[in-house]
C-alpha cells in the first residue's frame, strides 16, 4: 500500500479517514491542531462531505460527535489535554450512554507544558470513564489505531480514548496506510432509550459498562498493541507504554532488549501479561510518559515486588521523558556530553510586528495607572503575552474564558473596577456564559475583546466569533452605551484611553472591543487566497 | 548509514523548510526519516528547534540522544549553543553569523563567537550576506543547508529533489534561486574543511 511522510497528528487523521470516519469535531489546541487540519485539507474528505469545521469548543465537538455516533456513523473528537476538562462533562456520560456509530475521542497531552498551562495526563480520564484506551509508540500505530479504534469502539459499543503526546503529534515518519473503508449509513440506535440518561436508565446502563470491564482486559490481552517481548535477564522487567517504548529501543542496539519487556498500547491493562512479567522478573520498572498511572495502578497489584518508576525517582517525578532519561532509569552508562556555555539569553515569544494587542495593552495600561495595578484578569491567547515585558499588563491566565468569571469574582470581592482581557475565540469559546453572569448582577468590570478574527495562537484557525461579536455581547444584554468598538492603532491611543476611562468609570458591565485583524494570519489568508485563484 | 541532525534558529527563519529539504532528499534516497519539531508558542520570534534522524535501518526515538547529533545546523549563531549538548564530541557545528536581535539583553557577538570556535568542527558564515549576494534574499535557509550538505550523507542530486519538493510550487525563479544558495553553502563552508 501506499507510503506516506506524516507527523503523528496526520497519521490520526489520515488512519481515521481510512478507517471510515464520517466526521470530526475539534477545537485547536496545540499539539492536536494538525489532526482537524488534516482532514480539512484532505481531497477525500472534501469529496465525501466529511464534517470537517471547527467547533466552537470542546464539550460541543464532542457532543457533536457523540450526535454523529448515535445517527449511526463514525466520529471523531479531537481536542488538547486541558480542552477534554471543558469536554469532560460530555465525555464521562458518553462512557454510561455508550455508542451506536464508532466514536474515538483523541486527545493530545503535552508533557514538559511547551505550550500549555499543565500536563496532565488523559489517561486518567478514560480510567475514569472505564472505556478503552489506545496509546500508540509511533506514527505507524498512531494510523493504526485510529483506523481500528472504530471497530474497537463498535464492538463494545463503547467511546474509545485515544491518547497521543507532543512528541508523536508534532514529530514525522512514514506510514503505510491500509485499505479505504467504507462510512457507516445511518441507522438508529437498536435500544431507543439508550442514549435517555435518567437514572432508572442509567443505573442500568452503568452495570452494563461494569459487566463489559472483564472483556475490555480480555481484549487488552489479545490487543496487538500490547506486546509481551521476552528475553533472557529477568533481573528486571519492563512495563513501558506509548512512546516512551520508542526511548527505551533507542537504548538498544538493533532494538534488541536485553530484559523481559510490556510494552503497552491498549487499556485496560492487560492483567495476566502484567502477571506474567512480575512472576518471572526480580523487579519492575515502569516507563510512561506523563503521570504515574500505570504505576499507581501496579502499586500493590501483586504482593510487595519492587517497583520503580516516576514515584521513587527512578525517573523524574514531572516533564516529558527521553532517550537519556530512559537510559539512567535503567543504569546505563552514558558518556559525558558537550555543556550548553552559560551567558545565553532566553527568548520568549513575541507580539508580531504591528500587532494590535499591542496597541490595546498599550491604552489598557495607561487608563489602569490610576487604579493601580493587579486589577486585569486575562485569558489565553497570543494576548497572554501581555503578562510579559515590556507590558506586564495582565494578572492571570487560568482556563479559557477564566478572564471574566474571574474579574466578576474579584469585583464582587471589591475589586472595582476590575477589567477582563479576552481574545475572540476564547470569547465565543468560553467567555460567553461569564459575561451573561455579569449582565444578570450588572457586575461592575470592563470586558475588553481582542477581536483579531482569528485563532491566532494555534495557527490562525477560523474564530467562530467573526463578524459576530457585537450581536453576541448585545443579545447577552450589555447596555448599547457601554458597548465600545475601538481600532487598535497607534494614531488611535488618546482615544482608546479616553473610552476605557470612560467605562472604568462606570458601575455596570462594560464591553470594550479592540478590532483589528491579526497582521500574521491576514497576510497568509490573502496569500493563499492569491494562490487559489491563479 | 545514520545522521541525527538539529536544526534551530528563531520561529519564522525557515527552520522548517531546511527540515523539509533534507526529509524529501533522504525519502529520494529510500532512507528511514524521523524528524520532530515543536509548534505552537514558541513560533512567535521565540526559540525553535527540530530533531531530524535519518537512517537506513528504522529509527525507534523522535528525539536524539545528548552527545549523538552529528550535525547542528543553526540559522542563528545564538540559538546553536543552547544545543551543544546534543553534539556528539566530532560532530559538526554549522552556524549562520548573522544574529536575530529582538530581545534586549542579546550577547554580543564576540562573546558568541568566541563559544563557537571553542567546539572542535565548526563552520561559520554569514549566511544572510551569501543569499543577498547572489540574490537570493529569501534564501538564507537554504544557504545553511549548503554548508552542511556534505556532513549529511546525501548527495547533491538528493538535496536537488527535495528543493523541487519543497519549492516546486512556486516557480522557476524561487526554484533556481534555491539551488544557487544551496551551492554559494556548499563553496563558502569547504574552507573549513578543506
Ligand atoms: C480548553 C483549551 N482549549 C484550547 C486551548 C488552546 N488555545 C490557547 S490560546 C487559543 C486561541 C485563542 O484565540 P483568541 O482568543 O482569538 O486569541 P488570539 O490568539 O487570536 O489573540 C487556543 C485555542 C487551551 N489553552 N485551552
Amino acid at each position: 500500500m501506499q507510503k506516506l511522510l506524516l507527523l503523528g497528528d496526520e497519521a490520526i487523521a489520515q488512519g481515521a479517514l481510512d478507517g471510515g470516519m464520517s466526521g470530526i469535531y475539534a477545537y485547536p489546541g496545540t499539539p492536536s491542531t494538525e489532526i482537524t487540519e488534516y482532514v480539512q485539507h484532505n481531497k477525500y474528505a472534501k469529496e465525501n462531505n466529511i464534517h470537517r469545521d471547527w467547533s466552537a469548543n470542546e464539550k460541543t465537538a464532542v457532543e457533536a460527535a457523540i450526535g454523529m455516533s448515535y445517527a449511526g456513523k463514525r466520529a471523531m473528537a479531537c481536542m488538547k489535554h486541558v480542552g477534554l476538562n471543558v469536554a469532560a462533562d460530555a465525555f464521562i456520560n458518553s462512557s454510561i450512554t455508550g455508542t451506536n456509530g464508532g466514536l474515538i475521542i483523541t486527545v493530545a497531552d503535552d508533557p514538559s507544558m511547551h505550550s500549555s498551562q499543565n500536563e496532565q495526563d488523559s489517561r486518567f480520564y478514560g480510567q475514569f470513564a472505564k472505556i478503552p484506551m489506545l496509546e500508540p509508540c509511533d506514527q505507524q500505530e498512531a494510523y493504526d489505531m485510529a483506523y481500528d479504534g472504530f471497530i474497537l469502539s463498535e464492538q463494545f459499543g463503547l467511546p474509545v480514548l485515544m491518547r497521543v503526546v507532543t512528541r508523536m503529534a508534532h514529530s514525522r515518519a512514514d506510514i503505510e496506510r491500509k485499505k479505504q473503508k467504507e462510512q457507516n449509513n445511518v441507522k438508529l440506535p437498536k435500544n431507543p432509550r439508550q442514549f435517555v440518561l435518567l437514572p432508572s436508565i442509567a443505573k442500568v446502563q452503568y452495570k452494563h459498562l461494569l459487566s463489559l470491564q472483564d472483556k475490555l482486559i480480555e481484549a487488552s490481552e489479545n490487543s496487538k498493541f500490547n506486546d509481551y517481548i521476552d528475553a533472557s535477564d529477568k533481573k528486571i522487567g519492563i512495563i513501558v507504554s506509548g512512546i516512551a517504548y520508542n526511548y527505551l529501543l533507542e537504548n538498544f542496539e538493533d532494538r534488541k532488549l536485553p530484559y523481559p519487556t510490556l510494552k503497552i498500547g491498549q487499556y485496560p491493562l492487560p492483567k495476566a501479561k502484567i502477571e506474567k512479567l512480575f512472576n518471572e522478573c526480580k523487579e519492575i520498572i515502569i516507563i510512561e510518559e506523563g503521570y504515574p498511572i500505570i504505576e499507581d495502578q501496579l502499586a500493590g497489584f501483586l504482593g510487595n515486588k519492587k517497583i520503580h518508576g516516576r514515584k521513587d525517582g527512578t525517573i523524574p517525578g514531572d516533564g516529558e521523558l527521553n532517550p537519556n532519561i530512559v537510559a539512567n532509569a535503567l543504569g546505563l552508562h552514558q558518556g559525558k556530553f558537550l555543556e550548553v556555555p552559560e551567558g545565553l539569553k532566553n527568548r520568549p515569544p513575541q507580539f508580531c510586528d504591528g500587532c494590535g494587542h499591542i496597541d490595546m495593552y498599550n491604552a489598557l495600561n495607561e487608563a489602569m495607572a490610576e487604579y493601580g495595578k493587579g486589577r486585569v484578569l486575562s485569558d489565553i491567547g497570543c494576548y497572554t503575552m501581555g503578562a510579559l515585558p515590556p507590558f506586564n499588563a495582565i494578572n492571570s491566565c487560568v482556563d479559557m474564558g477564566a478572564s471574566i468569571t474571574m474579574a466578576k469574582g474579584a469585583a464582587d470581592a471589591g475589586l472595582v473596577p476590575a477589567v477582563a482581557v479576552i481574545g475572540d475565540s476564547t470569547f465565543t469559546h468560553s467567555g460567553m456564559t461569564g459575561l451573561l453572569d455579569a449582565v444578570t448582577e450588572n457586575t461592575p468590570i470592563v470586558v475588553c475583546i481582542a477581536d483579531n478574527s482569528f485563532t491566532a495562537m494555534t495557527g490562525g484557525q477560523k474564530s467562530h466569533a467573526e463578524n459576530r461579536i457585537d450581536s453576541i455581547v448585545r443579545g447577552l444584554g450589555v447596555a448599547e452605551k457601554h458597548i465600545r468598538v475601538l481600532v487598535p492603532l497607534k494614531k488611535n491611543h488618546d482615544e482608546m484611553v479616553k473610552v476605557l476611562k470612560e467605562e472604568l468609570a462606570y458601575n455596570g458591565v462594560s464591553v470594550v472591543i479592540f478590532r483589528r485583524v491579526c497582521v500574521t494570519h491576514y497576510a497568509s489568508k490573502m496569500k493563499k487566497k492569491r494562490a487559489e485563484s491563479k | 548509514m545514520k545522521k541525527d541532525i538539529i536544526l534551530s534558529g528563531v520561529g519564522g527563519q525557515g527552520i522548517i523548510s531546511i527540515a523539509g529539504i533534507i526529509g524529501y532528499a533522504a525519502l529520494a534516497k529510500n532512507l528511514y526519516l524521523k524528524q520532530s519539531e515543536v509548534h505552537g508558542m514558541s513560533q512567535r520570534g521565540g526559540a525553535v528547534m527540530s530533531n531530524l534522524r535519518i537512517s537506513d535501518k528504522p529509527i525507534a526515538s523522535d528525539l536524539i540522544p545528548f552527545g549523538m547529533a552529528d550535525v547542528i545546523i543553526s540559522v542563528e549563531p545564538m540559538e546553536g549553543l543552547r544545543y551543544l549538548n546534543y553534539l556528539s564530541p566530532d560532530g559538526w557545528f554549522i552556524t549562520n553569523l548573522e544574529p536575530f536581535v529582538n530581545i534586549p539583553d542579546y550577547p554580543s557577538l564576540e562573546e558568541i563567537t568566541d563559544k563557537i570556535k571553542k567546539i572542535k568542527n565548526h563552520v561559520i558564515l554569514n549566511a544572510d550576506q551569501i543569499a543577498n549576494e547572489i540574490k537570493a534574499k529569501k534564501s538564507m535557509n537554504t544557504v545553511m543547508l549548503g554548508a552542511a550538505a556534505p556532513f549529511l550523507g546525501l548527495e547533491m542530486e538528493n538535496f536537488e529533489t527535495g528543493i523541487k519538493n519543497i519549492f516546486g510550487s512556486k516557480g522557476e525563479d524561487i526554484l533556481k534561486q534555491n539551488i544557487d544558495a544551496l551551492k554559494a553553502g556548499i563553496k563558502e563552508a569547504e574552507k573549513f574543511y578543506k
